[in-house]
């Protein structure tokens, strides 16, 4: 029996890691080319939850080095979570059967 | 809330973000797909934010408010056309962010649970350089190229003597400067780390050319999602190591279609050099000649076809006549002409830009066709309308092996009955090589600006 326990909780996410790319793999060559240009718009908003690291470093209320880069990192990746699911909802919109 | 209850929040956030991209397969289903997408995104902020670690939201709320507040104007301002831009400067947020993010996990490794200062774990600390290093290069070279896509530098390929061997040479330093941090963990050598693959990212995309950029873009897109992956796994955050995954895998394919459709290796598309200056390779024009029509003829022409197929390329984005086409289009339509548009895979500057553009100008994407679905149909059209395109209806592809544009995909132009060439001039397009359409019997030039040229049809109809 292998002991379970054992195994290294990082071989898990790694687990999670390379099954994530095979999804990734085969649902984005399912996505139709004409919407090639939102589904970079719509990926580069989701790889902003990036924040989730920066929110963490923004948390503590005392002020350090590591607050401040959180900040930053808040800003930029809220730029890029607003700005592109915004930019993909108006792309979106366009694509609707006009008769 | 309790560490197994966020990380399963974490795994639905990773969820929604699947089902977002599954979303697009289908104009109607992509609306939707974007909304999950936002919900992802909320359950993981929202759970982030209930972390007990998460105590003072002062500085978190400004920071999402301006960081918003930007966002949101810029995405509603911004003109399709510059859509490549706009994604490339995104993609650089992303980089730039996680290399804070890297750096903040090594200032206060604490409260990421990774250990404390000057005592991270050696995983971590792997995971953390991958993270800061293809950060870095994300960071820097989308503004390169920004810069080039904006025309704020010439979109032409800067190359150098040794360039190869100097960024080579830079790749092995930079994996050294890696290696003795997460030996050393020492403060300076993060940033000698960070600043060396801000210069390979430079490096790395100043030599390619502007016919490139497509490639360019999908790459990036894939480096900011493996830069997401590698802070993921630094964070031991399931949503952002699925979301890092969806991404990276995504800009991959997205280059590998962009590269297929120019008949380009990868490797050859980062080594540069090629596409910029028009004039870069000399053509012999020869004593052959080429008919030129008026708008009259073009709409008489029309008018009395049963079938048109427009092939749009970046030149009428770039003379913004998209809305003058759809008027065009609808008059045929209503003159019982059966009309449709062929789009190459490279046909804008970023993958699936011409489709944004004839979509912000009403055309119905029924009417929208791929290379694939199209190319079959060109013999049995009356006329093929080729606007602001050239180089991907170039027949050398085919028949030239000696071409630079030999072995790429094209669309059949030639094969229609009748040709319709809107172009200023003679000129080569962006591979530099002259186009045999020009001078074939059935094709008819039409030599004037693209906009102006079909609202004079839309007139003469």
């Amino acid at each position: 029996m292998v002991d379970v326990a054992a195994i290294d909780p990082f071989v898990f996410r790694l687990a999670i890691f390379v099954l994530a790319i095979f999804v990734g793999y085969y649902v984005v060559w399912s996505v139709t080319p004409a919407l090639h240009t939102p589904l970079m718009s719509v990926t580069n908003a989701i790889s902003s939850v990036i924040i989730v690291g920066a929110l963490i470093a923004a948390g503590p209320e005392d002020m350090n080095l590591s607050k401040i880069f959180g900040f930053f990192a808040i800003v930029l990746a809220a730029v890029n979570i607003f700005g592109g699911f915004v930019v993909t909802q108006r792309m979106l919109q366009m694509f609707r059967k006009k008769r | 809330m309790s560490a197994n209850l966020s990380a399963i929040a974490y795994l639905v956030s990773g969820i929604c973000f699947i089902l977002s991209l599954r979303g697009l397969s289908s104009p109607t289903s992509s609306r939707r797909g974007n909304l999950l997408g936002i919900a992802g995104m909320v359950i993981a902020v929202v759970t982030t934010l209930l972390n007990p670690g998460v105590l003072g939201y002062d500085l978190i709320l400004l920071g999402l408010a301006v960081g918003g507040a930007i966002g949101t104007i810029i995405a509603l301002r911004i003109k399709m056309a510059a859509m490549p831009q706009l994604v490339a400067a995104f993609h650089s947020l992303v980089g730039l962010a996680a290399v804070l993010v890297a750096a903040a996990a090594l200032y206060a490794p604490e409260a990421y649970g990774i250990g404390s200062a000057g005592q991270i774990k050696t995983a971590s600390l792997i995971e953390m350089t991958l993270g800061l290093a293809i950060g870095a290069v994300t960071f820097s070279g989308s503004l390169v190229a920004f810069a080039k896509l904006q025309e704020l530098v010439s979109g032409n390929p800067v190359v150098f003597p040794g360039q190869h061997l100097l960024n080579l040479f830079l790749g092995l330093v930079t994996i050294g400067v890696g290696i003795y941090f997460v030996m050393t963990q020492s403060l300076p050598a993060f940033w000698v780390l960070a600043a060396l693959a801000f210069l390979i990212g430079f490096l790395l995309i100043i030599p390619i050319g502007g016919a490139d950029m497509p490639v360019v873009i999908s790459m990036l897109n894939s480096y900011s999602g493996w830069a997401a992956a590698g802070i993921g796994f630094t964070l031991e955050n399931t949503a952002l190591i699925i979301t890092g995954a969806l991404v990276g895998s995504s800009g991959a394919i997205l280059s590998y279609i962009m590269c297929h459709a120019m008949n380009r290796s990868f490797f050859s598309v980062i080594l540069g050099g090629f596409g910029g200056d028009a004039s870069a390779a000399a053509t012999k024009r020869g004593d052959r000649t080429a008919k030129s029509g008026s708008a009259d003829d073009a709409a008489f022409i029309m008018k009395n076809a049963g079938s048109v197929i427009i092939v749009p390329g970046y030149g009428l984005a770039v003379a913004q006549a998209q809305h003058a086409l759809r008027e065009m289009a609808d008059t045929l339509k209503a003159e019982g002409v059966k009309v449709r548009h062929a789009i190459h895979p490279v046909a804008g500057r970023m993958p699936g830009h011409m489709n944004v553009l004839l979509a912000e100008a009403n055309i119905p994407y029924e009417d929208v066709l791929e290379l694939e679905e199209i190319n079959s149909d060109f013999p049995n059209t009356d006329v093929a309308f080729v606007i602001g395109a050239n180089d991907v209806t170039n027949p050398a592809a085919k028949t030239d092996p000696q071409s630079p544009i030999y072995g790429m995909p094209i669309l059949d132009v030639e094969k229609a009955k009748t040709v319709l060439f809107v172009k200023r001039s003679l000129a080569p397009g962006y591979a530099g090589i002259d186009n045999a359409v020009f001078y074939r019997d059935n094709t008819m030039m039409l030599f004037a600006d693209a906009k102006k040229m079909v609202e004079d049809i839309v007139k003469a109809l």
